[in-house]
C-alpha cells in the first residue's frame, strides 16, 4: 500500500511540463487527478520513477463551443462535467456519463485527460468519446496533434500517445438534435461498469436516422457497435430496434472476468442497447 | 436500589463521537513513540512451499535498514506456538502454528520473514529485496477438495485433512424421521467472507529493556485475554506485560485473535531493545487476517404433512483453512444449538467436521456461526411450506415455540424469553403485507420483467457469551464473565472501570448511561475507563455481543454495591438505622423525614476524608463486580425483504427492508439502531455482494476492495425498523444483545426474497451471493435455455 519510491515535480506551465517529461526519461509520467495511475502505484503495480503533477495548469480546464464540435480541457474534472451548461444535443453524453462516474470524491479529483489517456477499457468516458467521433489532442515538445478517437485506444491501457505527450484537449462533436443515454451496469455504484453503453440517437417521429452506440468494457478497447448502428438506421419500433441490438454479437466474445463471463457480458450488451436507445429516444 | 431511571432508554448522543468526528483519535497508526523503528513482512507468494532458503543479504544492505530476520532466525523466540483456545473434542487436531514458518508455508500470505527498517517505506521497499528459494508443494484449497481420498496434506503429520468432528443429539432422531410424513432437504455453501473493518491491524511495541517491561498498543478486541496468550507465546511474566486498544476502528471478530504480528513484534522489539510497529495494508489484511463463513451445510427436515417440525438433522462441514485461529473450532459449534432457530420439535441431530486447506485461517465474523444455522433454517422452512402448501406465515407461526421464561429447545438450549407471533405480526403490519403480495400478483400477471420477491427471516440467536460452567462443558478454554470497578472520586464524579473492550459499540455511552441512573449522577460526572490492563486489569473483552449482557451487568451490579456502601456512610453521618433510608436520584433521605438527606457526592467525599465512618468501614467509596452469567440471552426478531428482480439481467434491487427486533431491555436505541442497520447492510453483503476466492494454487482472486465487493450505503435502501420488548430473565437489566442480530438475520431474509421473485419459474436453490449472472442463469436455466 506505499508505492516505491518516485521523485515528484509540479510544473507552472505547460512548456514547462513537456521538458520535465522529455527529461524525465521512459518511466516519467504525467499527473492529474491521479485516481487511476495512483492506485496502481500504491499496488506497485505502476513504479514510475518522475510524475509531473499538471494538476496545477489552469489554463487546460475549460469546456468551449468551437462551433462544429465542443473542446474539453484535459483537466476538467468529471464533477465540472457532468453540470458542464456547453455539453447541450448529443454531447450531453458526455454530463450523463461524467454522473456515472465512481463516487463523489472520483468525480471531483478524476479529470477527463487522465481518464482518455489511462485508457482503461472498462472506464466509462472512453465509449463516450468514440461514440460522439471524438478527438484528442496530444502536445509534445515537438508541437501538437490531432489524433481520433478511433485510432487513439490501442489496447488495455494502451493508447497513441508518445512517450513525453501530454493529453491536452478532448473534442466531442455537437450532434445538434441528437438525444444520448449512458447505460451502465455495475455491481455496486462506484465500480466500473461490467458492460456499459453509451448511445446518441437521431431520430424523426419514432424513426431513427442516425445512430452511435459506443461500447464499455466488451474489448480490450472502447468499440463502436458498427453492426447494430447500420440496423438500427431506419428502424421505428421495439421489434426492429431490439433486432439491431442483437447484432451486437458482431463485436466479437469479450474476455470473462471475476463479475461476468463471457457469454453474460454479450447478453448485457444487448439488453443495455435496447435499454439505451428507448431512453435516448424518450 | 430506588433510583429513577433518567438515561437507560433515551437516545442519549454517544460521548465518543466528539473526538472521532473530529480526528482526535489515537489509532494505533497515529502513535509515534520515540526512537520507533517499522516491520514489514514478506509473505509466501504460493499455497503450499518448502522453503529451501532465505536470503536476506539485500535487504540488510538497502538503506534505513536495521535489521532482517527469517523464521529459522527467530525460533528461539517462542516459548509457544499461535494458540488455538477451543479444542471442541479431546481427539482434535492441533498444528504448529509459529508467527514466521520456519520450513513449509501453508497459505499465500504465510508469513516467511520480517525487515524491520527506520521508516515504514524503507521496510516496504527492503522487504522486496528479500530472495527465498521455495520448493512449490500441491495445494487444496476448498473442503470438497481437501476432504477426497489423495488430497494433499495440508499438514504433513496428520494422516488426512480433517482436524476434527463434534457432534451434538437431543431426542430419538431416527425416530422422529421415521414417523415423519414429509422430509426435505436443503444444501447450502456459506460463501467465505473478509472481514472489512474501517481500521486495518496495527501494532507496536516499546519495550522497557532495563525492566524487562512491554507495552503493546495493538488493534485488538481483546486486550486482557492478548496479555496472556502472548505472555505465553513469548514466554515473558503475564505482570510484565500491559496492552492497551485505544481508539479501536471496528472488529466484526477479525480482532478476537491473537495474531503473528503481535507476537512477531514484541520478540523484535526485545531483539533490538526499540520500539517496533506494523501497520497492515488494506490487501495485506485480505491475506493476513482472518475470514469467516466457508462452510457446506446439509439440513434435513422432518415433519408431518400439516407441516409441524418433528426433527432435525444437520450435517456442516467447516474450511479452518490452513491453521487454527483463537476460536476457529468453536464457531461452528456457536450455531451447532440453533439449526431448530425459532422453532419446536422432538428431536435434533448436528454434527461437524472441521477441515484445513491451503488458505487464510478462518474464524469468529460477526454472528459466528448463527448466521450460518440461521440462513440454513430459514432456508428449510420455506422448502417445507412449500412442500406441505403453507405460506411463510403459516409454516412459521405453527412451528413457533410457545410464549414463555426458559422455553426449551429443541437445540438442547432453554431460551430464556419466547414471544415470537406479535414481533412478527409487528413486522407484516409495518411491512403491509398485503399490499405487497398484491404488487407481486399484478407485475406476474401482467408479465413484467422485473418481478417483485418478498422474504422472511425469523430468528433467533444466542448471546452475552457465557456462563463459565457452559464453556466449560464445551472445552472452551475460558470462562465467560467480566468485571467492573465503579468508583466514586473526591470531587463527586465517578469513574466505571471494564472489562469490555469497546471498538465502535458505544459502551462509554451506554456505561455511562447505566451508572448515571444507578449512582444518581449527571451523565457528564461519569468517565468509563477500559482498553489499557493497568487501568482495567480484568476483562474477557468484547465480542459475541456479550459486552452488555455480562460487563454491562457487572457494572450495573457494582454500582448497586457503592450504593449499598454509601447508604451504610449515609446511615452513620444521619445516625439512622441503613433500613430507614431511601436512595432517589443520588441522595439518601431518611424515610419520613425528607430535609434530612446525604448525596452520594457528599458521601463519596467522606469516605475519602476517612474523617468519620461507621465501625470496621474501609476507606473509599468503589465496588467491584465480576458477573458470570446464569445463561446465554436470546434475541430475536422479524426481518422482512421486498426485492426486485430484473429477470432480464439478473440484477437484484433491494426495495423495502423492514427488521422487528427484540433485544429486551434497550440502553440506547440510538445505539441499538445504529447496531441493526450496519448488521443488516452486513448481512446482505453477504447475500448479494462479498465472496472470496481463491484459484485452486491457493493465490486469493479477492485480493482487494475492488474485486471483493464490499457494498456502500448507495446499494441500500432505507431501513424501516422496530422493536418489541421482551426483557430477558437472564440479567437484572432484562438486556439481551444487538451487534450481531442485523447480520445474522438478514443474509435468508434477502435470499428468501429472490427465491420469492422466481418461486412461479420453478429455478432450484439460490445460490449465494446471488450475483446478477447467476440469478441470471437460474432464470435461464428455468426457461430450459441458454442465452
Amino acid at each position: 500500500m506505499i508505492p516505491a519510491a518516485f521523485e515528484y515535480e509540479r510544473p507552472s506551465s505547460l512548456a514547462e511540463a513537456l521538458k520535465m517529461l522529455s527529461e524525465g526519461g521512459d518511466d516519467a509520467r504525467p499527473i492529474a487527478g491521479g485516481h487511476s495511475l495512483l492506485p496502481l502505484m500504491r499496488l506497485r503495480l505502476a513504479r514510475p520513477s518522475l510524475l509531473v503533477d499538471i494538476g496545477g495548469l489552469a489554463d487546460l480546464r475549460y469546456v468551449r463551443d468551437e462551433g462544429d464540435h465542443i473542446a474539453i480541457g484535459a483537466l476538467c474534472t468529471h464533477h465540472e462535467l457532468a453540470s458542464a451548461q456547453e455539453l447541450t444535443g448529443g454531447c450531453r453524453l458526455i454530463a450523463q456519463v461524467a454522473r456515472q462516474i465512481g463516487d463523489p470524491q472520483v468525480r471531483h479529483r478524476g479529470t477527463i485527460g487522465g481518464s482518455i489517456a489511462h485508457a482503461d477499457p472498462a472506464s466509462d468516458l472512453p465509449a463516450a468519446v468514440l461514440a460522439l467521433d471524438g478527438a484528442v489532442v496530444a502536445r509534445g515538445a515537438g508541437g501538437s496533434r490531432t489524433i481520433p478517437a478511433a485510432d487513439f485506444f490501442l489496447g488495455p491501457l494502451m493508447s497513441a500517445l508518445e512517450p513525453g505527450e501530454i493529453l491536452t484537449e478532448v473534442r466531442v462533436a455537437k450532434r445538434v438534435g441528437c438525444g444520448s443515454t449512458y447505460e451502465k451496469f455495475q455491481r455496486r455504484a462506484q465500480d466500473w461498469a461490467i458492460v456499459a453503453v453509451a448511445a446518441v440517437i437521431e431520430s424523426s417521429g419514432g424513426t431513427i436516422s442516425n445512430a452511435a452506440i459506443g461500447l464499455t468494457n466488451m474489448a480490450g478497447t472502447p468499440i463502436r457497435a458498427s453492426g447494430v448502428e447500420e440496423a438500427l438506421a431506419g428502424a421505428a419500433s421495439e421489434e426492429a430496434i431490439a433486432e439491431a441490438a442483437g447484432r451486437v454479437s458482431e463485436v466479437g466474445t469479450p474476455l470473462p472476468d471475476q463479475n461476468a463471463s463471457s457469454e453474460y457480458r454479450l447478453h448485457l450488451a444487448e439488453v443495455l442497447i435496447r435499454r439505451a436507445v428507448a431512453n435516448a429516444m424518450s | 436500589m430506588a433510583a429513577g431511571q433518567k438515561y437507560v432508554g433515551g437516545g442519549v448522543p454517544r460521548k465518543e463521537d466528539p473526538q472521532l468526528l473530529t480526528g482526535q483519535a489515537t489509532f494505533v497508526e497515529n502513535l509515534t513513540v520515540p526512537g520507533m523503528v517499522h516491520a514489514a513482512l514478506v509473505r509466501s507468494p504460493y499455497g503450499a512451499a518448502r522453503i529451501k532458503k532465505v536470503d536476506l543479504s539485500a535487504a540488510l544492505a538497502a538503506p534505513d535498514v536495521v535489521a532482517a530476520f527469517s523464521g529459522e532466525d527467530l525460533a528461539d523466540e517462542w516459548a509457544a506456538g499461535l494458540p488455538m483456545a477451543w479444542p471442541v473434542t479431546d481427539d482434535i487436531r492441533i498444528p504448529d502454528h509459529w508467527p514466521v514458518a520456519k520450513d513449509v508455508v501453508r497459505y499465500v500470505g504465510d508469513a516467511v520473514a520480517v525487515v524491520v527498517a527506520t521508516s515504514r517505506a524503507a521496510a516496504a521497499d527492503a522487504a522486496e529485496l528479500v530472495d527465498v528459494d521455495y520448493e512449490e508443494l500441491p495445494t487444496v484449497v476448498d473442503i470438497e477438495g481437501a476432504m477426497a481420498p489423495g488430497a494433499p496434506r495440508v499438514h504433513e503429520s496428520f494422516e488426512n485433512n480433517e482436524c476434527y468432528t463434534w457432534t451434538h443429539s437431543t431426542g430419538d432422531i431416527d425416530a422422529a424421521f421415521a414417523k415423519a410424513d414429509v422430509v426435505v432437504k436443503g444444501e447450502y455453501t456459506q460463501p467465505r467472507l473478509i472481514p472489512n473493518a474501517m481500521e486495518p491491524r496495527a501494532v507496536l511495541v516499546q519495550p522497557s529493556p532495563a525492566a524487562g517491561d512491554f507495552t503493546m498498543w495493538s488493534t485488538t478486541q481483546i486486550p486482557h485475554i492478548a496479555k496472556i496468550l502472548l505472555s505465553m507465546i513469548l514466554g515473558i511474566s503475564e505482570s510484565k506485560m500491559r496492552v492497551i486498544a485505544p481508539d479501536v476502528g471496528g472488529g466484526f471478530g477479525s480482532k478476537l485473535n491473537v495474531y503473528a504480528e503481535e507476537a512477531l513484534c514484541i520478540a523484535l522489539a526485545r531483539r533490538l531493545g526499540l520500539p517496533v510497529k506494523w501497520v497492515a495494508g488494506r490487501s495485506e489484511g485480505y491475506l493476513a487476517t482472518i475470514h469467516g463463513r466457508d462452510q457446506l451445510q446439509e439440513i434435513e427436515l422432518a415433519a408431518t404433512s400439516e407441516g409441524k417440525i418433528l426433527g432435525y438433522r444437520v450435517k456442516i462441514r467447516a474450511n479452518m483453512g490452513a491453521y487454527l485461529q483463537l476460536v476457529a473450532p468453536g464457531v461452528p459449534l456457536l450455531g451447532g444449538f440453533l439449526y431448530c432457530g425459532s422453532y419446536g420439535g422432538e428431536a435434533y441431530h448436528f454434527e461437524c467436521t472441521g477441515v484445513f486447506t491451503n488458505t487464510t485461517p478462518t474464524d469468529a465474523y460477526r454472528g459466528a456461526g448463527r448466521p450460518e444455522a440461521t440462513y440454513a433454517i430459514e432456508r428449510a422452512i420455506e422448502l417445507l411450506a412449500r412442500k406441505v402448501g403453507l405460506d411463510s406465515i403459516e409454516i412459521r407461526k405453527l412451528n413457533y415455540l410457545p410464549q414463555g421464561e426458559m422455553v426449551p429447545s429443541p437445540g438442547g438450549l432453554e431460551f430464556d424469553s419466547t414471544n415470537y407471533a406479535p414481533n412478527l405480526d409487528r413486522a407484516l403490519e409495518l411491512l403491509g403485507h398485503d399490499a405487497v403480495r398484491a404488487e407481486q400478483a399484478e407485475r406476474r400477471a401482467q408479465g413484467s420483467t422485473k418481478v417483485l420477491g418478498l422474504g422472511f427471516s425469523t430468528f433467533v440467536e444466542m448471546c452475552g457469551l457465557a456462563p463459565s460452567q457452559v464453556l466449560a462443558s464445551l472445552n472452551y478454554g475460558a470462562g465467560g464473565w467480566d468485571a467492573a470497578t465503579v468508583r466514586m472520586l473526591p470531587t463527586g464524579k465517578a469513574e466505571v472501570v471494564t472489562g469490555t473492550s469497546p471498538h465502535g459499540q458505544g459502551h462509554v455511552t451506554c456505561w455511562s448511561q447505566i451508572a448515571a441512573d444507578a449512582l444518581g449522577l449527571d451523565i457528564d460526572d461519569i468517565e468509563v475507563l477500559h482498553g489499557d490492563t493497568h487501568v482495567a486489569p480484568h476483562g474477557m473483552n468484547t465480542y459475541g455481543s456479550r459486552s452488555l449482557s455480562v460487563g454491562g451487568i457487572a457494572v450495573y451490579e457494582a454500582c448497586g454495591r457503592v450504593v449499598e456502601k454509601a447508604k451504610t456512610i449515609a446511615a452513620h453521618l444521619l445516625e439512622v438505622s441503613p433500613e430507614d433510608l431511601a436512595f432517589e436520584n443520588g441522595s439518601f433521605s431518611v424515610k419520613g423525614v425528607p430535609d434530612r438527606t446525604k448525596a452520594i457526592q457528599e458521601l463519596a467525599y467522606a469516605a475519602w476524608t476517612a474523617h468519620s465512618l461507621p465501625e470496621g468501614t474501609e476507606p473509599g467509596l468503589e465496588a467491584n463486580c465480576v458477573w458470570d452469567p446464569p445463561n446465554f440471552t436470546y434475541p430475536f426478531g422479524s426481518h422482512l425483504c421486498v426485492v426486485e428482480v430484473d429477470t432480464e439481467t439478473g440484477d437484484v434491487d433491494i426495495l423495502r427492508y423492514v427488521a422487528v427486533d427484540d433485544c429486551g431491555t434497550v440502553i440506547n436505541p440510538v445505539i441499538v439502531e445504529g447496531q441493526v442497520h450496519g448488521g443488516v447492510a452486513q448481512g446482505i453483503a453477504a447475500a448479494l455482494y462479498e465472496e472470496a476466492t481463491y484459484a485452486e494454487d491457493g493465490t486469493l482472486e479477492t485480493s482487494s476492495m475492488i474485486n471483493y465487493l464490499v457494498p456502500s450505503a448507495a446499494e441500500f435502501p432505507s431501513f424501516e425498523l422496530d422493536r418489541t420488548l421482551t426483557p430477558s430473565t437472564s440479567n437484572p437489566l432484562g438486556v439481551k444483545g444487538i451487534g450481531e442480530a442485523g447480520t445474522i438475520a438478514s443474509t435468508p431474509a434477502v435470499i428468501n426474497a429472490v427465491a420469492d421473485a422466481l418461486a412461479h419459474l420453478d429455478v432450484g436453490e439460490v445460490p449465494i451471493p446471488a450475483t446478477p449472472e447467476r440469478v441470471w442463469r437460474l432464470i435461464q436455466n428455468a426457461k430450459g435455455g441458454a442465452a
